[in-house]
């Protein structure tokens, strides 16, 4: 057991290391979420469903409805609810697994690590689109050469771009839920809550209740997200959306920010 | 160096660290010792900035931990070696904090043969460690910055004797080349044999500080006889203080000297007179855990079996 220890030297003129830069955090932040069997099976299932879509869609879908809009909404669906999981657990991690212990004094300054989060969950939205856009393109050729339907590019650039930025947006509500909730479970419950029952919730208040039908559009994240789907959405639907993810998405991911930076991580 | 000045920790009423002013020196090892619960973890949270002090400050080689530009190559921290991701690989959170501290790729292999991990253990996930491989590979994490602080919280849990006496020399080397070390444990015999200094701590408030070698020394003398009330009456009457254990010891702060005189001219034949060593420190300590009221009785066992390790 015991080996031959060589000990640190610890002279009286060591200089001070250089400080960490951004990049490195970057770096090991995105190891991280790779790293662990949970990790690398999220990241995989994007690929792994998108496939089982594709192929989905071509041996279920009418031969008229090979277009790629068809094969993008299929794959969208399930990959828009595996992105947020993908941006909670990134954030929940560093509490649930306590690794914060660790992360947290090797960089004792949490902002620059939530900071890194951050833009690797946007990163890794936009890289994990292209990638389902990738497929979906593949299937389209394949599908239409299987059945010898004209071949239909029926998805614009802006139309992409739109559909990227619902993604984001909806990995972003992950993150705001992973900062404010610091905890696995919870974050994952709340994210079901926010998605299954918020728009529910606000159906049922929009039918019943003269009052609230006209700020409905102003509060339903969910529904002003849903136009970001349909092609070019409108002035006030852009509106709609600022306002909401105002309320949803910027307020308490500062608010969660706010109490992150002070608490206490045991 | 590691510097505490007047460090404090409220939470509501509640005061976890209370007025808490010590040193560590670099080229010592300094054993930061209470019973559970006493504020130990709590000052150490504080220490590198995990926890925000109610007032009060701590700096380590003069600067606040937060200041340290790229901590982990200046101060080794283990705070808890449970507190890892049980997916990960052993070696892949030393890969982490390699790549974090900016260090080259040899460093993770040569930690892990440092720390006596084996490839094959390397290559386990960390759901499958025992609490033992836990301490090494948290100790390496601590290590691989190749840093001149090392602040330890409990690093002997879960050793095996070996590991202890492993870890016991790794300190003292790293000591013995100009690093400070701070360690914590609730366990005074554990700390003993591995501290230069002894920081008590207990409900909170420092309550003895010094070289081992001082706080040993201050404990007084004791002595037996047959008739140990008849000693402890003849010393009441020179107006010496002592205190009769259940076992017919008679413990004092007087020299050993004083007491024989005193047993002479009583006429009392003594059947032993001796410095009394840690045991005023032992006794101390034990009226903490005591007073704790939390598993004083664990403890005692737990401390009977390390000594037998020591």
């Amino acid at each position: 057991m015991s080996t031959a220890v060589a000990p640190t030297t610890a002279s009286a003129s060591r200089t001070a290391p250089a400080p960490i830069p951004m990049r490195r955090i970057l770096d090991t932040e995105l190891r991280k979420m790779f790293d662990t069997r949970a990790g690398f099976w999220l990241m995989a299932s994007i690929g792994i469903v998108a496939t089982i879509a594709t192929v989905a869609v071509i041996l279920f879908a009418p031969d008229s409805e090979l277009t790629f809009e068809m094969f993008s909404t299929a794959i969208g669906f399930p990959i828009a609810l595996i992105l947020p999981m993908i941006a909670i657990l990134s954030v929940t991690g560093e509490w649930s697994q306590r690794t914060g212990l660790t992360t947290f004094t090797l960089i004792p300054h949490r902002g620059r690590v939530i900071g890194a989060k951050f833009l690797l969950t946007v990163f890794i939205g936009v890289a994990s689109m292209l990638v389902a856009l990738g497929i979906g393109a593949v299937g389209n050729i394949v599908g239409t050469a299987i059945t010898g339907t004209p071949t239909l590019w029926n998805v614009s650039v802006s139309e992409f771009s739109l559909i990227v930025l619902a993604n984001v947006l909806g990995m972003l509500i992950g993150f705001m839920l992973g900062v404010l909730i610091r905890n696995s479970a919870g974050a994952i419950v709340g994210y079901f809550v926010f998605n299954a029952l918020l728009p529910t919730l606000f159906m049922t208040l929009g039918n019943l209740q003269d009052w609230f039908r006209d700020i409905w559009p102003w509060v339903d994240f969910a529904w002003a997200q849903s136009a970001l789907f349909e092609g070019s959405p409108t002035a006030e639907e852009w509106a709609h959306l600022g306002v909401t993810s105002l309320i949803w998405l910027v307020i308490p991911t500062l608010v969660g920010l706010r109490i992150l930076m002070r608490s206490e991580v045991k | 160096m590691i510097t505490i000045d007047s460090l404090t920790k409220t939470y509501g009423g509640f005061t976890a660290v209370d007025d808490v002013t010590f040193t560590a020196e670099a080229g010592r090892v300094t054993g930061f010792l209470g019973p559970n619960g006493a504020g130990k973890s709590t000052s150490m949270r504080i220490m590198v900035g995990l926890t925000p002090p109610s007032s009060g400050s701590a700096t380590i080689l003069g600067r606040r931990f937060a200041e340290l530009p790229n901590p982990g190559r200046e101060v080794g921290v283990l705070l808890d070696a449970s507190a890892q991701h049980a997916g990960r690989t052993g070696r892949e959170i030393l890969t982490i904090a390699q790549r974090t501290m900016g260090l080259p790729k040899s460093r993770v292999e040569e930690t892990l043969d440092r720390v006596s991990l084996t490839e094959e253990e390397a290559d386990r996930r960390v759901r499958n460690y025992s609490l033992g491989m836990r301490q090494r590979l948290g100790i390496a994490t601590a290590l691989i910055g190749d840093p001149e602080v090392l602040i330890l919280d409990e690093p002997a849990n879960g050793l095996d004797p070996a590991g202890i006496r492993w870890m016991r020399d790794l300190l003292r080397g790293f000591a013995d080349q100009g690093g400070t070390v701070l360690l914590s444990s609730h366990l005074l015999h554990e700390i003993e044999v591995i501290a230069d200094d002894l920081v008590v701590i207990g409900q909170g408030r420092i309550v003895a500080q010094g070289s081992k070698q001082e706080l040993l020394a201050a404990a007084g003398t004791l002595a037996r006889a047959d008739q140990a009330g008849a000693l402890h009456r003849a010393l009441a009457d020179k107006g010496i203080t002592a205190t009769t254990a259940a076992d017919g010891a008679v413990r004092t702060d007087a020299e050993p000297a004083v007491v024989g005189q005193v047993a002479l001219a009583a006429g009392i034949a003594l059947t032993e007179l001796r410095p009394a060593d840690g045991a005023g420190l032992e006794e101390m300590f034990l009226e903490l855990t005591a007073a704790s009221q939390r598993e004083g009785h664990a403890d005692l066992t737990s401390e009977s079996e390390n000594r037998k390790i020591a």
